[in-house]
This record gives C-alpha cells, structure tokens and sequence, in this order.
C-alpha cells in the first residue's frame, strides 16, 4: 500500500470508518491514483484501461462480503473525473462502501466528480453507502458531484445511503434508477450545509417493471446562507409504488428547494410524495430547556436526532 | 419551597388587554402535593408556564428556595431543580425516547434504569425505549412519556399540567398510582399538579382553586374538596373507575 499521510487517513477514517486496510475487496484512490487495492475470489477490481476508474464484478451469488472504494483528495486545484462501474452478479448479497472526503488548505478548487454505474442481475441485493466529508481552510473550494445510475433487473434490490454533513462546498448529486419487475430501490439522503454551501440532488427513477418499488427520503438542514434543492421524480410505468420524502429545517438564512416530480403512466402505480420544510419549532427547544438544556444544546439535540 | 408574590400576567390581544393572573400569592412547601384546580380559562395552565419560565411574569415576584427566579431563563429554572411535564407534549422527529429521557436525567442513564421510568407509567419499556418520540405515538402514549421525563429529573419541584388529559381510563388508574408513589416519596421535594379530576384531587395534601387568574380559595384537601364536588373543579373520570377500575 502506498503511504497515506495523516491528512489522508483522516479523510478515510470520516468518509469509509476505515483504521486500517479494511477486509474484502477495495480501492483507495487518493491524489487521483490508486493508492492502495486488494480483489478476493468472488470480488474483482480491474483499473479501466480507456478513461480512469476502475471495473467491480462480483460473482453470482457472493454472499456477506464488502466492498472498500473510498477517494481522497488532499492536493489543492487537482479536479478528476472518475467512472467506476459495478457488475453484481445474480444472487449476490453485498455491502458497498464509497464515499469521499476532500482536504483543500490551498486557494485553488479541489473537485471529484465520481459516476458510478450499477447493474444489478436478477435477485442481486446491495448495501451502498456513500459518505462526503470536506475540510481544510483554503479560499479553493470542495466540490463533489456524484452521479449514480442503476439498472435494475427483476428482484433485485439496492439500499443507498448517502450522508453530506460537513465541510462540501458545492454538491450536484444526480441519481437515475430503472428498475424492472419485482425490483426494489431505497434511500435514504442526509444532508447538512453550512455558510454559502450549495447541494443539488436529482433524482429520476423509472418504475417500469410490475412490483417494482421505490421509496426516496431526503432529511436535511440548510444553515447560515447555505442553499439545497431536492429534486425527486418517479415514474410510475407499471404497477408499482412509489414514495418521495423531503422533510427539512432551515436555520439562520439557509434556503431549500423542494420539487415533487410523480408521473404515473398506468392505472395501477401508487405515487406518493411528501414534503416539509421549516424552523425548529420553539415548543421543541422550550422542552429540552425545561429537561436543563441550554437553547444552542437543544438545537444540538434536535439537529442530531433528526439527521440520525 | 415555591412563593409567589403578587404574581401577575398580561397579554395584549385585539380586545385589548387582559389580566390572565392578577396578583397571585402563594407558597409550596416542600413534602407536599398540591393540586391547583378551578374552571376552565381560569389562568391554572398560564401559571405552571410562569413558573417553570415559559412566559414571564409582568408583575409579581418567583422565588424558589429562597432565591428569586422571577427573571431566570427556562434553562436556570431546570437546572435549580424545576421539572415541568407540558399538557400537550412535543413530538420530536429522530428523538427516541431513551435519548429524552437520558436528558432529562442529565445523565447517561443506563436502559434498565430508564425502562423503570417507563414501567411507572405503565408503558412496557422494551416496546417505547427504541421508538422515535414522533407523530408515530398516540397522544395517550405521548403524555406517559412526558410524565416519565419528569419523574426522571428527579426535581425539587415537579410541575404537571393536566396528566390526565388525552389520558384513557386504564392508564389512569395508573397514573393515580404514579401520583400516590410519588407522594410517598416526596421527602424533601414538592408536587404542583393542576387537574380538576377528583381522583387526583383526592391524593392532595392541599387544595389551591383559581378563578379568574386570582386564588378562590386554598386549604387542607379535607376542607377544600368537600365544597368542590359536583362543580368544574372536581369532575368524575368514570364511575366505574371511581369504583376501582375496568371490570
């Protein structure tokens, strides 16, 4: 493995909880290189040979293994554009651990834009989490915009957690799912923005095949000056359900953009979207004032709990 | 020890203004349970808010043993030993009620300590310590929870706003008993609680009935509850469970 400094290890330690070489198969991209890799019997990464990024397959019926991916970026100005592509055989039942944190003390933007495609066989099941972390005290800002596109074969499922808590200073996260009979697609997004930070996320899901379901909760706190738009579309192309959440807090002058999209284009897709945007309720803060909390410790609570 | 002074409270509405407790005085000695009762809109409710801080008063004086509190915030209140359950408890999405109660003890409690909590209540604590306290809680369980919160504080001064209220006729069998354990153990702590059901009135040391913002009358329970029966103040919860329970 090549040597991380300690910068590096604390970006992984945020982004992928990694202490050590983690177990099973990874990658560790950091500086726009492959730091350090490992494959195992059923889980092979190959580098692309015509565009950088790398080739994950996994066999038919790979049970109770993971999978490391983990990039970061500690050099001021380097902007890289990444396509990994995931082949889950059918069957396979995996954790897949992305995520990205970037450390710019420099005056120069420092961006990864990761696309990741997914194609999941039939009955395939993923865990796919993906932490942003950014940090660092330079004028240069942390960009990140992931896209993810997933195609989805009959009973296959795919369980997505995306979490932006700190430190990016601009994010455009788009998301497109197409998904056949039986298939099942859940995420569940938290996001936190601060000062002048900016986060977009796109979603488009097709449900096009009977049974297929897909269920969108977004949980986010826009503060300072900070802007979000959660843009979420489903459609309903079969008989299907569908459900979209936005549930936000905005503080201080933070804004946020909720855009409900449902289209259903058959008589038996059930749709649904929710929505709800708004400021700590006061009784909630007087409460935890009462239990001895201070007003900044309450908020704490609140906050916390919300973005569990 | 609770006194207050001359304690008054205004608000400015359209219709003008208007004095929703004029000129209360009052002391809760510690070891004793009062129960504040009198007709609805009377000002009982306003006045739990003023001492446990919510609203503050615009004339009168608050202090708790011995020291004024009349302009101390919500927090300072709390953390001098002021426990307050409201009459319609917050929801919080993401909270679980482990999380609350373990603030409200101000302390890492540990789950077998904070299922106690819950039993007293009467909620099966394996079922509610893990549940978010959310819109997913009926108002019955909501309220429970509330009460815990307070009984967690272990408080020199625990305040109720109506606990029955939204509360069903099992439970508050129950909550008789949480009232009666707490009496029994009330040692150097005092209880307000402001009702007008005469099961709760019936386990008070001291009556307090307040009318039109201004104390009616106050007394032992023997001299006051007697004049109360058959009124606004002392309502019935059901016959039957006046009678000793569900059968």
């Amino acid at each position: 493995m090549k040597q991380l400094d300690e910068i590096q290890l604390r970006l992984l330690r945020e982004v992928a909880e990694l202490h050590s070489v983690p177990e099973g198969a990874y990658n560790i991209r950091a500086n726009g290189e492959s730091a350090a890799r490992a494959s195992t019997a059923n889980i092979e990464i190959v580098s692309k040979t015509d565009k950088p990024g790398i080739d994950v397959t996994i066999k038919p019926g790979t049970k109770n293994e993971s999978v490391h991916i983990p990039v970061v970026l500690t050099e001021s100005g380097l902007k890289e554009t990444v396509y990994n592509d995931f082949h889950i055989g059918r069957d396979a039942d995996v954790v897949i651990v992305a995520g990205c944190g970037i450390d710019n003390c420099g005056n120069q933007d420092a961006q990864h834009d990761g696309i990741h495609r997914f194609f999941l066989e039939p009955g395939a099941h993923v865990k796919y989490v993906e932490k942003h972390y950014g940090s660092g005290s330079g004028r240069g800002k942390r960009i990140l915009n992931p896209v993810t596109e997933l195609t989805m074969e009959e009973n296959s499922s795919m369980e997505m957690e995306m979490v932006q808590i700190k430190g990016v200073d601009d994010t455009q996260r788009t998301t497109r799912a197409e998904l056949k009979a039986g298939a099942k697609l859940v995420v569940r997004e938290r996001l936190m923005t601060h000062e002048s930070q900016r986060a977009v996320s796109v979603y488009a899901v097709a449900l096009n095949g009977a049974g297929s379901s897909a269920d969108l909760v977004s949980r986010s706190v826009a503060r300072d000056d900070s802007y979000q738009k959660f843009d979420a579309t489903i459609l309903g192309n079969a008989p299907c359900q569908g459900h979209t959440e936005c549930d936000s807090i905005i503080m201080d002058r933070g804004r946020i953009l909720a855009v409900p999209g449902l289209e259903a284009n058959c008589v038996d897709a059930a749709l649904v979207h929710e929505a709800a945007i708004g400021k700590i309720a006061g009784e909630q803060l007087i409460k935890l004032m009462t239990l001895g909390l201070t007003e900044a410790e309450a908020e704490e609570q609140i906050i916390n709990g919300f973005l569990k | 020890m609770l006194e207050l002074q001359h304690l008054s409270f205004q608000v400015n509405d359209p219709a003008g203004e208007k004095e929703i407790v004029r000129d209360v005085n009052l002391t809760i000695p510690d070891r004793e349970l009062v129960v504040i009762t009198g007709p609805n809109g009377g000002g009982k409710s306003t006045l739990a808010r003023l001492i446990a801080g919510v609203e503050t008063p615009t004339g009168g004086s608050i202090r708790f043993n011995g020291e004024d509190i009349t302009r101390a915030s919500v927090t300072d209140r709390a953390r001098a030993g002021i426990a307050y359950a409201f009459q319609q408890p917050v929801r919080f999405k993401g909270l679980r009620v482990l999380d609350l109660l373990r603030i409200a003890a101000g302390r890492k409690l540990d789950i077998s300590a904070a299922c106690e909590y819950l039993s007293a209540v009467g909620l099966c604590a394996k079922d509610y310590i893990d549940r978010e306290v959310n819109a997913s809680l009926s108002g019955g369980e909501l309220k429970r929870i509330e009460i815990a919160t307070v009984l967690a504080r272990g408080a020199k001064l625990s305040i109720f706003d109506e606990p029955e209220a939204g509360i069903d006729l099992w439970s508050f069998q129950n909550l008789i008993q949480v009232f009666e354990n707490l009496r029994r153990n009330i040692r150097d702590s005092a209880i307000l609680i402001i009702s007008h059901q005469e099961r709760i009135l019936a386990v008070a040391d001291r009556i307090i009935v307040i009318q039109e913002g201004r104390v009616l009358r106050q007394g032992s329970r023997d001299e006051i509850l007697p004049t109360l029966i058959g009124t606004a103040s002392a309502v019935r919860a059901c016959r039957q469970a006046d009678q000793g329970g569900a059968q």
